[in-house]
Formats: structure tokens, sequence, C-alpha cells
């Protein structure tokens, strides 16, 4: 199940080993038979790390999920609660505590708290009278979840609001840590680059801690060569776009949770594990989607020839041999029928004239065309009541490519929106305002063109099929924030000064010491490794360009990408939103 | 606790707060080469009760500093300046010190107790004391690794302070909680609030933590309270209330707009409810409402109002006209509302009366703010007939378009009507092939071509390009 981790360039398998080590560890704390009370949210980003397997071979034997009331007879000498620390959790394990029969054989009660204990909620326990029931009161550090080959999540979705509407920088502080993590088993990374106000708290935290932490240097010859700290702020623009790789698009559309996705019931493959383990995913998955189609029927060319060999089979080790490919075949097959049954459905979508209207917008806004106007497809999908999200997106992008609207044409649209949406949604245009999503214009200048020119934000002659340039993964437009890294990497940023300064926070560059025989003796062309983090978020198209910069022939850097959360345009303007169940569809 | 040292030090009066200094400096740069040298030296003395001496160092001079003031001493001033902590004395000491402080200080005091403190019990009792006093450093720096720790040992608002700004240095949320709920507990609210002020992420940590236990009193987070009021009558007097508070005049009138709707919202309701049940009006028979008005957007409650309430006097509240006053609703918005709403009536003579503008001479027009196009595509979509429709489109002006909406919606009389005015014979044939042979729209056809020649006379080439491929620009749009 995690063999595609160790396949990378990092191997990041020895991440979630030392994860599942300190799982059975805590396991084994609990002697005896015991029952899991799960919080649901935690299945996903721990089905990550371990299968039901790990837990059985320690005498898991049954598993629930967190609800009030009593908890569900079973026959185990220990019950353990999984939880975030959340007080509305608490106050469910205090009610399963309370209500726990008392003539039955008495159970034993401990509190896994992931990825931290937290003083509020072990206070709300003893309010409720039920802290003392607890033998084992933990924490289980889940900082970054390796989430594919080259791909590390913390899968912390607050993580954006938390940080940049509500100041609680608790986040950082987890980042920092993780990143301390990463480095106690990777290595010291020798250079760290940053741009933004998260990014430095993130950096300083490192720094400091790495101080604290003097005495234990890590003698570990050093797998990243540098950091790149980024705050998702600095490009507010990415996410707002429709991104237009497959993976994007399965995203866009259907949603990705924890490296699932459902689809909707009628395909027989409802719920499915979307990583590098999938050959033809893998291949597929970054590709622009009008590249999909000729990728897909190549391969059902090359696997229908296969099947075809056995014709040609004469020999009985001929056939031996066939027959013992076959298993390989028969998944790759398998395989095939459901990315075109689900190429279809997204086609459905990308053919339809809604999505084309939207993506051409989209587009003039990104190129500059008419920034500073009253759209007339926005207005008319106010008019129709088109979902909310959808609106706010290209509000969003409309202010960030014109760096603020004008305080007319902003009132009108959020005169517009609040009468049609309703005016609860008036905090929602609020938070917009304070991460600077949407914003008045305060300077008569507009920087963004340019920023766009600078950083050749937009490429005429993307090549869908056969990219040269990361704008493939937009049809045109290069994720600014991929730009930074390419540019980091080659000539430097040093040849960009003007426009950094544009962008916001500071950006800076710090040297960690190594111990001294750990300096690593580059082979002549050999790759540098690069860890980028986004903090706040990143998308599955810049992940995308970012592989696409790791395979170049001549980039001369890997990528390993690290974020919060991986994002998209709806669930990150969700993530923003006041009651967005509320939301007027 | 204050006064206890204090008394003790001014009996022993060794401890003066120059010497220490001198003491301080002298050994300080000793220590520094040390740390160099000696690795291990380090580790061993950066046990616990070594940072809590730094702190007693502090009151020490805080408290032979302030001999003779003692009133200032119990009650320390509170600067609102937020450079406060920066200037009290105790901070600009335990700077001096840094990151050196603990192994310096602890060197400092064994070596004092050596020489002249060794026998005193009173010594031997404050430093026991003394160690499980921490700095605000320390403590943060313990909270954080879980171990044991104490916030009475914080009891001055300056020290409280001092304590609040290093857990927010530490961006670990847990930790400003947790000292955040101490002060809640021992400060009043006017000073915490105050304090709060000027230190935004503490005070966000703060709005969270009212918000989690269900103390929603602050201002801000008191109107986004208003989502959970369920009664819309306390709901409309939460509000109420709100208006006062100081939001951008912006959002202001957003406020008020809000209340004023819902406001209205129950009036209309109360009334409709009693209405409906009591049979009186028609409309409500016939069309009964599927859900209560109370806490819809404007443009819903319009749309209630041009379904019901159409034709209303300006005067009353429910009335379209009234609302669209109020709520300074844009012609473009009101227009398509209004147009649902009738449309789905199916009253197309207010439909019609939407469009029409009399001039002063008293000739009528059909006006639009919006293309004729999207009317009729919002007519069509309410199952408008053919009659109505072809109105419509006869009113889109840009000629390509009409006859494509024409084809779309089958409206043959301004297809054929629309080719004989463009004198294009050759359309008219194709068109011809399209209807039945036994429909009036054949015999009309039939009608204009064996029309006298006079009508037809040459066609206009112009127009002939122009329309010969209405198709073609479907496509493109696609």
């Amino acid at each position: 199940m995690s063999a595609h981790l160790s396949y990378g360039r990092v191997n990041l398998n020895i991440l979630r080993e030392a994860a599942r080590k300190e799982l059975r560890e805590f396991l084994d704390k609990c002697g005896g038979s015991k029952a899991i009370v799960w919080d649901e949210y935690l299945t996903g980003p721990f089905g990550l790390i371990a299968q039901y397997s790990l837990l059985k071979e320690h005498e898991v034997e049954k598993m629930f999920t967190l609800k009030g009331g009593r908890l569900p007879a079973a026959d185990v000498k220990n019950i353990i609660f999984f939880v975030r620390p959340r007080l509305e959790l608490m106050d469910i394990i205090a009610e399963n505590v309370i209500s726990e029969d008392k003539m039955h054989s008495p159970r034993d009660f401990h509190i896994l708290f992931v990825p931290r204990r937290s003083m509020l909620c072990e206070q709300r326990l003893k309010e409720q009278g039920v802290l003392g029931s607890f033998i084992n009161i933990d924490e289980y550090i889940l900082d970054l979840i390796p989430y594919d080959g080259d791909l590390l999540s913390m899968e912390s979705e607050g993580a954006f609001r938390e940080c940049y509407l509500e100041s609680d920088q608790t986040s950082l502080y987890h980042t920092a840590k993780g990143l301390m993590t990463l480095q106690a088993l990777y290595g010291t990374i020798p250079q760290i680059f940053g741009k933004g106000e998260c990014a430095r708290h993130v950096a300083n935290m490192m720094l400091r801690m790495k101080r604290e932490f003097a005495g234990s240097q890590t003698q570990i010859l050093p797998v990243f060569d540098s950091l790149l700290l980024l705050d998702r702020n600095v490009d507010l623009l990415t996410p707002l776009a429709t991104q237009l790789t497959y993976e994007g698009l399965i995203d866009e559309v259907y949603g990705i949770t924890n490296g699932f996705c459902r689809f909707l019931p009628p395909e027989k493959f409802s719920k499915m594990q979307l990583n590098s383990a999938e050959e033809l995913y893998a291949e597929i998955r970054d590709k622009n989607f009008n590249g999909v189609g000729a990728a897909l029927s190549k391969k059902a060319k090359i696997i229908s020839a296969a099947f075809e060999e056995r014709h040609s089979a004469k020999t009985v080790g001929e056939i031996k041999q066939f027959v013992s490919q076959l298993p390989h075949m028969q998944a790759a097959r398998s395989s095939l029928a459901n990315h075109t049954s689900i190429a279809e459905l997204i086609k459905d979508i990308t053919t339809s004239e809604a999505f084309f209207d939207n993506l051409t917008v989209e587009q003039e806004f990104m190129t500059g065309v008419d920034t500073d106007k009253v759209n007339t497809y926005i207005e008319d999908c106010i008019a129709q009541k088109d979902p909310l999200i959808k609106i706010l997106r290209l509000v969003c992008m409309q202010s960030v490519c014109n760096n603020g609207l004008k305080q007319k044409l902003l009132d009108y649209y959020k005169r517009e929106i609040l009468q049609t949406y309703g005016y609860e949604h008036m905090l929602t245009l609020n938070n917009l305002e304070k991460t600077g999503l949407l914003k008045p214009q305060t300077s008569t200048r507009n920087n963004y063109p340019t920023i766009r020119k600078t950083l050749k934000l937009w490429m005429e002659d993307a090549n869908e099929q056969n990219p040269n340039d990361i704008s493939y993964v937009y049809s045109g437009y290069a994720p600014l924030s991929i730009r930074l890294t390419q540019v980091l990497a080659r000539p430097g940023w040093r040849s960009i000064e003007e426009v950094l300064k544009m962008l916001p926070g500071p950006h800076f560059e710090e040297r960690q010491q190594l111990p001294a025989g750990l300096h690593k003796k580059r082979q002549q062309g050999e790759n540098r490794t690069t860890l980028v983090f986004f903090l706040g978020g990143v998308t599955y198209a810049e992940i995308a360009a970012l592989r696409f910069l790791s395979q170049m022939e001549d980039g001369g850097t890997e990528y390993i990408i690290a974020t919060t959360k991986l994002i998209n345009g709806t669930s990150w303007i969700k993530s923003l939103m006041d009651r967005p169940e509320a939301q007027a569809s | 606790m204050w006064r206890e040292h204090k008394h003790v030090f001014s009996i022993s009066n060794v401890f003066k707060l120059k010497e220490s200094k001198r003491a301080v400096n002298s050994i300080r740069s000793l220590v520094e080469e040390e740390d160099e040298e000696d690795d291990v030296e380090k580790v061993s003395w950066s046990g616990e009760p070594v940072g809590s001496i730094s702190w007693s160092v502090k009151e020490t001079e805080s408290s032979i500093r302030s001999t003779g003031e003692v009133r200032d001493q119990s009650f320390p001033k509170i600067h609102t300046a937020p450079s406060l902590p920066k200037n009290s004395s105790g901070y600009s000491l335990s700077s001096l010190f840094k990151e050196h402080s603990e192994k310096l200080l602890t060197s400092l005091i064994l070596y004092l107790l050596d020489c002249r403190w060794s026998v005193h019990d009173d010594v031997i009792l404050l430093w026991q004391d003394y160690v499980s006093d921490w700095t605000p450093e320390e403590t943060v720096k313990r909270m954080q690794q879980g171990k044991v720790y104490s916030l009475e040992k914080f009891r001055s608002l300056q020290d409280k302070l001092l304590l609040l700004d290093e857990a927010v240095n530490a961006h670990d949320g847990n930790v400003i909680t947790a000292v955040l709920i101490y002060l809640k507990k021992s400060l009043s609210k006017e000073i915490l609030f105050r304090e709060l002020i000027t230190r935004e992420i503490a005070l966000r940590h703060y709005i969270h933590y009212l918000k989690e236990i269900g103390e929603q009193k602050l201002l801000v987070e008191l109107f986004k309270d208003h989502l959970n009021v369920r009664d819309e009558n306390k709901r409309r007097d939460f509000l109420k209330n709100c208006l006062s508070f100081p939001f951008s005049p912006d959002d202001a009138t957003h406020v008020q707009d809000h209340y004023t709707l819902l406001e209205r919202q129950i009036i209309i309701e109360a009334n409709d409810k009693q209405v409906e049940s009591s049979g009186q009006a028609d409309i409500f028979k016939k069309y009964p409402r599927k859900a209560s008005i109370l806490n819809m957007p404007i443009i819903t409650t319009l749309y209630y109002s041009c379904f019901y309430h159409y034709g209303e006097s300006d005067g009353t509240f429910s009335s379209p006209a009234n609302i669209r006053k109020t709520f300074r609703i844009s012609d473009k918005q009101f227009l398509l509302t209004c147009l649902g709403a009738r449309a789905k009536l199916k009253a197309w003579f207010d439909v019609d009366a939407l469009f029409t503008t009399k001039n002063w001479l008293g000739y009528t027009k059909k006006r639009s703010p919006i293309g004729f196009h999207r009317i009729v595509d919002i007519l069509q979509k309410n199952n408008a007939p053919v009659q109505v429709l072809q109105d419509y489109v006869n009113l889109v002006e840009d000629v390509e378009q009409k006859i494509s909406l024409a084809q779309k919606y089958k409206c043959h009389d301004v297809i054929i009507n629309t080719y004989r005015d463009l004198k294009d014979r050759q359309q008219l044939i194709v068109y011809r092939g399209k209807v039945e042979r036994s429909s009036s729209e054949y015999r009309k056809i039939e009608e204009i071509l064996s029309n006298s020649v006079r009508l037809w006379g040459e066609v206009s080439p112009r127009y002939r390009s122009r329309i010969c491929f209405p198709s073609s620009k479907l496509n493109l749009n696609h």
C-alpha cells in the first residue's frame, strides 16, 4: 500500500514508518484488547498512515464512530478515543463516558489527541467531571502526512483561515514542528528561502527550535538541498483559476479528500483512491485535460496489443509467461476502463457552454482585459442565482487581477451579491476583504500587469499536448507561485527584486550550519533537491507544474512538495465563508 | 509573596543592583568564552531551576529600586503604550542576559550562596521558593513542553502582559489560550479588553475562546451571533442593537438594510399568513405559499412581492415599487425579478407593461435595460406561448440573432416577415420547404412569393451575405 512513497527522489516511506512506529507504541501502551472510537474526520488522514491490519495486529478488535449517547457494546478491555482537540468532541466523549454501564465489567478509557493535546479540552473534560476516568491522555503528532511519492500534506483544512483571517498562527507552529521532524529524519536543510509573513515566522521558529536542540544534532547526510517557504497570500490568484489538468479537474468537479475521490453512485467505482501507486494515473494526472484523450487511447492500444500476444504464444513457455503477466494486464485494463469513464464524465462538463463561458472570463481577467469594469457575465450569473462560490471566485479573481476594485465597482458587486444571496453573506465578504482576496483599490496604479509581464504569467502559445512550459496547467496561465520557484532555482530572485517588492511580505534567505563532515559533495550533473512548502494550501495544478519542472531535462532541480492542505478555489473560498452550509445554491 | 521577598532582601541588604550588574557583566564574558569551548557543560546547566533565578533577580531588582515607593510597587502603573514590556526594568535586565541568563545567574547565585549566604536558613528557603518560579519565557517553554508550570506567580498586570506577549511570540495557540484563561480569571473585563485591543493576535484567540465556551459578548462577535438567533422577532431586535456597532459606513448601510428587510418580512409574513388562512385572496388559493418569506434574500422577497402583491400602491410595505425604492434595487435586477414572477403567473399583459414606455407625445415604445434576446430566453423558460414570444423576438435588433432565436423557438411569422422585409426570395423558398404544406405559414409564404414583382425588385447583396449563415454564428458560441 505504501510502495509508491519510496519510488521518488526522497524516500517518504521513512516518514510514514516513523509515524506508524509511534502509533504502535501508543497502542501497546494500552495493554489488552481494545476498541477505537474515531473522530470521523481523522479516518481520512490516518488512512494515509496505516490500514486496519496494523491496528488489528495490536489487538484493536472494534472500531466505532464517535457520537453521543452510550458506546456500543464491545467485549474489550480498552476504549481509545482518537480525536481532534475540539471542545464539541469533548462533550460527546464525556457523554459516552458518563453513560457507560457501571454494572458491566469496567473498561479502561484513553484519549489520543491528534495532532496536539489541548489544555482547553482537558479543562472541559475536567469540568464535565470525567478527566479522572482516563488512564492515558496522549498526543499523536501527525504534522506532515506522506500523501504521495513527492507530496506531504498536513491536511489542516483551516490553516489559511486561521493564519490570514483569524491571526491564529498555531498551524505555523505545527508547520515548524513538522519541518523539525522532517529534518531529524532527512538531515538538516542547509538553505532556507522564503516569501511572505508566515514564511518568515516559520523560518524564525525553525531556527529557534534548532538553537534549543543544539545538543542533539542529527548525524544524517542532508537529503534536501534547500527549503522554499511560500505564503499562499503571495499568490492569491492561482487557486481562483479553474485547474485544467486531469487531476485538477477531478478535484474541481468531484473534490478529492485525503487522496480519495467520490464519484456519483451510477459509476461502479464510487470511491476511488488516486495516487501514483496506479501506473496509468501517475502517467496522466498531470496532463492538460486536452491531452488526456490521446494518452488514454495510446494506452488502450498498448494494452490490447499485449492481450493479442496470446495468439502468438506457441510454446508452453510462452503461454506460461503470458499467463504470469495476466494479473498485471488485467489491472491495467480495469484502470484504463475507470479512467476512460472518469474522463468522459469530465468531458461532458468541459465541453459545456457554461464551462467555456466561465473559462473565457477567467482568461480575460488573467490577461488584464476589462478588469476595471462591471463584468456582464458575473452580473448574469448573479441574476440567474448561480452558486455563490462561483460568483465569489470570479469577483475575487477580478479584484486580484486589478490590484483591487474601484470602490464604486466593489460596492456594486457587494450590493448585488447581498441582495440576491442574503445579508448574512456580509460576514463572508468581510472575510474576503480581510484576507485581501477582495479589496478596494487604494493606489491608483495597478501593478498586476507588471507582475504578469515580468514573471511571464501569460503565455499565448501554451502547448497542451506536448508542453514546454508550466503554463500548460492552466492552458495559458503560468501559476505565479511556481514561477517564483522556477526563478529562484535559476537565475535567482535577485533578478526579480522589483516584483518581489510588489508581492506581500518579506523575502529572505537563511543558512543552517551543517555538522562538520556532512557537507554534500555533489556529483557533476546531479540535481538539487528542493522542498517547497506552501503555507495555506496548494492546488493540484501547481503540483503538476512543479512535477513538470522536476522532469525537465536541463532543469537541475527536483521538487518535493509540502503543504498545509490541498485546496482548490471552491474549497478555499468555502473555508473563508461564515456558515457555508447556509450557502444559497 | 512580594512583601516577603522584599523583607528578606531589605534585611540582608546584600544584594544590590549595581553590584549584581557588575558581577553579571564580569561573569558574562567569562561564560561566553566557556560556552564555545565546552558543550557538555551547557547541556547540564539548562535544567529547570536555572531560569527561575533570572526572574528572581528581576524581582529583586525592582524591589530594591522601589524602596521608599512601596505604593507604586504594589499598584504598578498600567501603561497603555504597546512598548510597555520593553520599558519595564525587569525586561531590560533579562534582555541583557538573553540566552546566557540561565547559566550565568545560576553561577551567580551559587557563588553568592557559597560565599556569604550558605548558612542563612531564610536564604535556603528563599532559594527553594524561587526554584518554583520561572520567567515568562521559561514558563511558556515549559507549557509547550508539557511540563509542570504555574501561572499564579504572575501577579502584577505588567507581569501578566509580559507573559502574554511571550506566549504570543511562541505562536502556540494552546499556550496563548491557557494564558488568556488565566488573565480572564484574574483581570477585570475592562482592563483585559483594553489591553487586548493593542494585541491583535491575542485578541483573536480570545474571541475564538469566548466563542468556543459560548460567552459571546464581544462586540464584533456579537454581530456574527445574529445568525444563530432563530426567532425572527428576537433576531430583528438583535439586529436593531447591532445598528449602533462601529461598522464601516459601507457595512452600516448593509446592516441597516438587513434590519429593515427583516422588519418588513415579519409584517408581510404575518399579514399574508392571515389572508391565506382566511381564504380571502384568490392568488393564495390558486398558488399556495410554499415557504415563509422570513430570512429570505431581498431578491427573493421582491419576487414574492411581484408574485403576490403586484399592483399594490407604492405606499404599502409589500408592494414591489416600495421594495425597489427602499433597497435601491438596480433596474436590471428589478426587471429580471419582476419578469420572472409575472411570466410564471402567465400575466402577459403585465409583462408587456414592463417594457412599455410612453413619450411626451403619447406614442408608446418598448424599451429594456437588458437585451431583448435575454428577455425571450426568460419568457421561453416560463413556457410563454409563441404569440407572446414572437412579439419579443421581433424586438431583437440584430437581424441574425433575431432569425436564429425565431428558428429556435419556431416563430414562423417572424422569420417570414424578416425575410420579406429583407427581400430575400431565396431564403423564403428554402423556408417554404421546411413548413407543412397545409399550414397557414405555407400559404403566407406562397402569397408573398406570388406578389407583384415590384415588391421584390433587387435583392440587396449586403443583407444576403449577412443572413445566409444564421447558424454559423450559433456555432461560434460553442
